[in-house]
């Protein structure tokens, strides 16, 4: 990983630069402190979002797509400022101390309810992550097969709606606060699967769920509502247009399909669950 | 006129007339609850009015008095509060049994059984000075890591024994205090009447200790029934976590309040109740 | 002559504070022995030596020619022969007047409540207390009290009965329905031992009074004697302040 992230924030750079010099008046004066974007992401921020929790570095997809916005609405990497936020703290009302926030939001009629989001600037699959022991017991990636299974999600996500509308599990699914308690859940044989969305279902699967492995996948097509991750900004932001307008840019121009490439590429090649 | 009606009263020492000291006493009563409710009143609309009147009032109330997501999610929390009930209800009887041999345990005297004695005390110093919530974490997902097979690795399960050594300790603790309280001259009496100590402790000492804590037991059964909540945090969906889903889900804050209304309607009254007990036994003291 | 209780060379002490130091003392079958002395003189200490509720540091307490002071011995089968009735009642708040009566014949002597109602019904009512006997303790005056927990202590049949100042939390009025009592279980030939403070009681029943002066018997005798003629000066100045 850290052998292709320098060439490839060199490149981010460069094209960014050219193409949002004309561009840079849009969030003048709307920002939190003028001339410097404030962006938030988790505490602690996860691979593949972010590398090494460290988003200044401008690895990982979020933190990469964080700067190539910021670029776009004329901030350079040095008028970035970083804070980290839990998500109680996104949504919670009163001044924030962010412009916006990065963490793997999913876009929900709900939510726009009572927060702002983007444009989405990611459309996930959700995945099934379980591990070697339950494949072996002849766990199957069918809907049917999935019923049966102990299901556990983490309680802050859009996995729920989806346990509960499409899988409809035999018995109530557990859930938890966060990725090390699913992943404690699954180790003592608690729960056999658990929902997230693809890049964290291989992350864990590959790096932190002992024997982990990955049953198949939900193509982002398939529900009715696919799981899209937006910019959450409070409500009424002014900002809102100048990021929905960077991130069309990053869209059209294909800028964003090369940084989930470079930072996502290894979600193709999961069985999709019928 | 006056001084007639006055004499007449204590003449007749009638139950139907007030005495002179009763008509003075519901004059006083009658007074106070007079500035007691214009008090009640005038503060009531002075929150009513004032903090809408802050600037972040009405922000406020979209997130944690947001009327179209507290009725959409009401019904769901209060189904998920059944959760709750049914843990409290097996733990309690549970956590009253693990009290009571604990505190027989920390109470024998017996040289021989020194280790019971050795292990109520550490029992008791441990389990009242950690955290429920690590308690929970370690044990819940703990003791299923070390390869139970389901469904004995249940959080259901595990939850719950935690609840019971955490909560077991603080009611063993009450519980030595009744025993304390009861006076040396009781098991004098039993002793000399030729009851052996365990009959002592059975039938003398015990009955009465119990009576004498029920209403510090009682707050300490309202308080599981709050902290039932934190078996969430090991899968169980119960009203808080219930809570917690909808907030993600609505990006809002209103199921909170929900599900504290929820708690209160049951520990209110209950707390209320256990003053009551406290007060009356007080009263009885004295 | 063999004494039914004897106590030789007693010794008692709390800490480093000595209340008895050195009783001798024999009661014969039938007698009634009557302790008198100031407060602290060591009295209820003497008593609750007796049935072992405290044990005793060096000497010999016997019992039908049985040395029962041995360090180790099972005490509980020495309390069931010797009852005491404490000053304060001490009763079982609890339990009704009939349940603190039924629980010890109950537990020790194995007996079902049916096989002890016929018993403890007339005990009641020889008392003045046949309808008291679902009655809870609080319900009770002080002297109805008294009467239970003396009846609870005749209810294990005991060989004697150790009374300790029994009288003295009553108001006056309720002391002679209890020294009734007294008066009757003498009259049954009840073997006894009384600490108290009614000094005409004792000189109309007890056939021997002794009298306690700083953890020692400074004087004992039959009560005209001791009570007309005592020959220590100590003696003479506590009958005069209490006569
Ligand atoms: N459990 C105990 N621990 C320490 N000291 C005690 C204990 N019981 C009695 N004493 C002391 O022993 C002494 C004698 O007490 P005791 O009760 O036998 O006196 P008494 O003659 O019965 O007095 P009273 O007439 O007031 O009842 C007192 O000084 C008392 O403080
Ligand atoms: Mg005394």
């Amino acid at each position: 990983m850290k052998l292709i992230a320098g060439p490839a924030l060199a490149l981010l750079f460069s094209t960014t630069s050219v193409l949002a010099a004309g561009d840079g008046t849009c969030a003048k004066g709307k920002t939190l402190t003028e001339g410097n974007l404030t962006i938030a992401t988790g505490n602690p921020a996860y691979y593949p979002w972010v590398m090494n929790d460290a988003p200044e570095s401008g690895e990982g997809f979020e933190a990469a797509v964080a700067y190539a916005i910021a670029e776009k609405m004329g901030f350079g990497q040095d008028n970035v400022t970083w804070v980290r936020t839990s998500f109680d703290e996104a949504i919670q009302p009163g001044a924030k101390n962010f412009d916006f926030n990065m963490q793997q939001y999913s876009i929900t009629p709900e939510r726009e309810e009572m927060v702002d989001f983007s444009l989405p600037y990611y459309t996930s699959a959700m995945a099934v992550l379980t591990t070697q022991n339950v494949v072996d017991a002849g766990a199957e990636a069918t809907l049917d097969g999935l019923k049966d299974l102990k299901w556990g999600a983490v309680a802050t996500t859009t996995a729920i709606p989806m346990l509960k509308d499409v899988i409809q599990p035999s018995s109530e699914p557990l859930l938890y606060n966060d990725n090390a308690d699913v992943n404690a859940a699954i180790m003592a044989g608690q729960i056999d699967a658990a929902i997230y969305d693809l890049p964290t279902a291989l992350y864990l699967s590959a790096v932190v769920v002992e024997n982990g492995a990955l049953l198949g996948q939900f193509p982002a097509g398939q529900s009715e509502s696919p799981d899209q991750f937006g910019v959450l900004m409070e409500d009424g932001n002014a900002l809102k247009e100048c990021v929905n307008a960077a991130i069309t840019e990053l869209t059209e121009s294909g800028e964003l399909a090369a940084i989930e490439t470079q930072w996502l590429s290894e979600a193709t090649g999961v069985p999709v669950i019928e | 006129m006056e001084e007639t009606s006055l004499q007449k009263d204590s003449v007749e020492h009638s139950a139907a007339t007030p005495t002179r000291r009763e008509v003075y006493e519901a004059e006083v009563r009658r007074r106070s609850n007079r500035i007691a409710l214009i008090s009640v009143v005038s503060v009531t609309l002075a929150i009513f009015v004032l903090v809408p009147l802050a600037p972040g009032w009405e922000a406020v109330q979209r997130s944690f008095f947001n009327g179209r997501v507290f009725a959409e999610t009401f019904p769901g929390l209060l189904e998920a509060f059944l959760m709750n009930v049914m843990i409290f209800a097996w733990s309690a009887p549970l956590i009253a049994i693990t009290g009571l041999v604990i505190a027989l345990c920390r109470d024998t005297r017996a040289p021989a059984l020194f280790p019971l004695r050795l292990f109520g005390i550490a029992y008791t110093d441990i389990f009242r000075g950690l955290p429920v919530v690590l308690v929970i974490y370690i044990i819940g997902f703990g003791v299923p890591g070390l390869g139970l097979p389901r469904p004995w690795n249940s959080p259901y399960i595990w939850g719950t024994l935690a609840l019971v050594l955490v909560y077991s300790a603080y009611v063993a603790e009450v519980i030595r205090s009744g025993i304390d309280s009861i006076h040396q001259s009781q098991r004098s009496a039993a002793a000399s009447l030729g009851l052996s100590d365990q009959d002592t402790m059975r039938y003398v000492v015990l009955p009465q200790a119990i009576r004498n804590v029920v209403p510090a037991n009682m707050n300490l059964f309202i308080a599981l029934q709050k902290d039932v909540a934190l078996l969430s945090f090991i899968g169980p969906v119960e009203i808080f976590r219930q809570a917690g889903v909808y907030k993600s889900l609505y990006a809002n804050f209103t199921p909170y309040v929900g599900a504290a209304l929820i708690f209160l309607a049951l520990t209110i009254p209950a707390t209320r109740y256990a003053d009551y007990l406290m007060n009356k036994q007080n009263r009885a003291r004295t | 002559m063999t004494a039914k209780l004897s106590l030789r060379m007693v010794r008692k002490r709390f800490d480093d504070h000595e209340v008895c130091k050195g009783i001798d003392l024999d009661v014969a079958e039938g007698e009634m022995v009557c302790l008198i002395g100031a407060s602290g003189s060591g009295k209820s200490t003497l008593l609750r030596c007796m049935n072992l509720l405290e044990p005793i540091d060096d000497g010999e307490i016997w019992l039908d020619g049985k040395d029962i002071s041995e360090p180790g011995l099972d005490p509980q089968p020495v309390r069931q022969q010797i009852g005491i009735v404490f000053q304060s009642y001490n009763l079982f708040p609890h339990m009704t007047a009939a349940e603190n009566v039924m629980l010890a014949p109950r537990r020790v002597h194995g007996l079902s409540r049916e096989d002890l109602r016929p018993k403890v019904t007339q005990l009641f009512t020889r008392f003045g207390l046949g309808d008291r006997m679902e009655h809870y303790p609080d319900q009770l005056s002080g002297g109805q009290q008294q009467r239970v927990a003396i009846i609870r202590a005749l209810a294990m049949e005991p060989q004697i009965m150790l009374f300790d100042e029994i009288t003295s939390a009553l108001d006056p009025e309720l002391v002679g329905e209890v020294l009734d009592v007294l008066r009757d279980l003498r009259k049954q030939g009840m073997t006894m031992v009384l600490a108290t403070h009614e000094m005409g009681f004792a000189r109309e029943l007890a056939n021997k009074v002794c009298f306690l002066d700083a953890g020692r018997i400074l004087e004992q005798g039959p009560p005209e004697v001791l009570f007309s003629q005592p020959r220590e000066p100590r003696t003479k100045a506590f009958l005069s302040r209490v006569l």
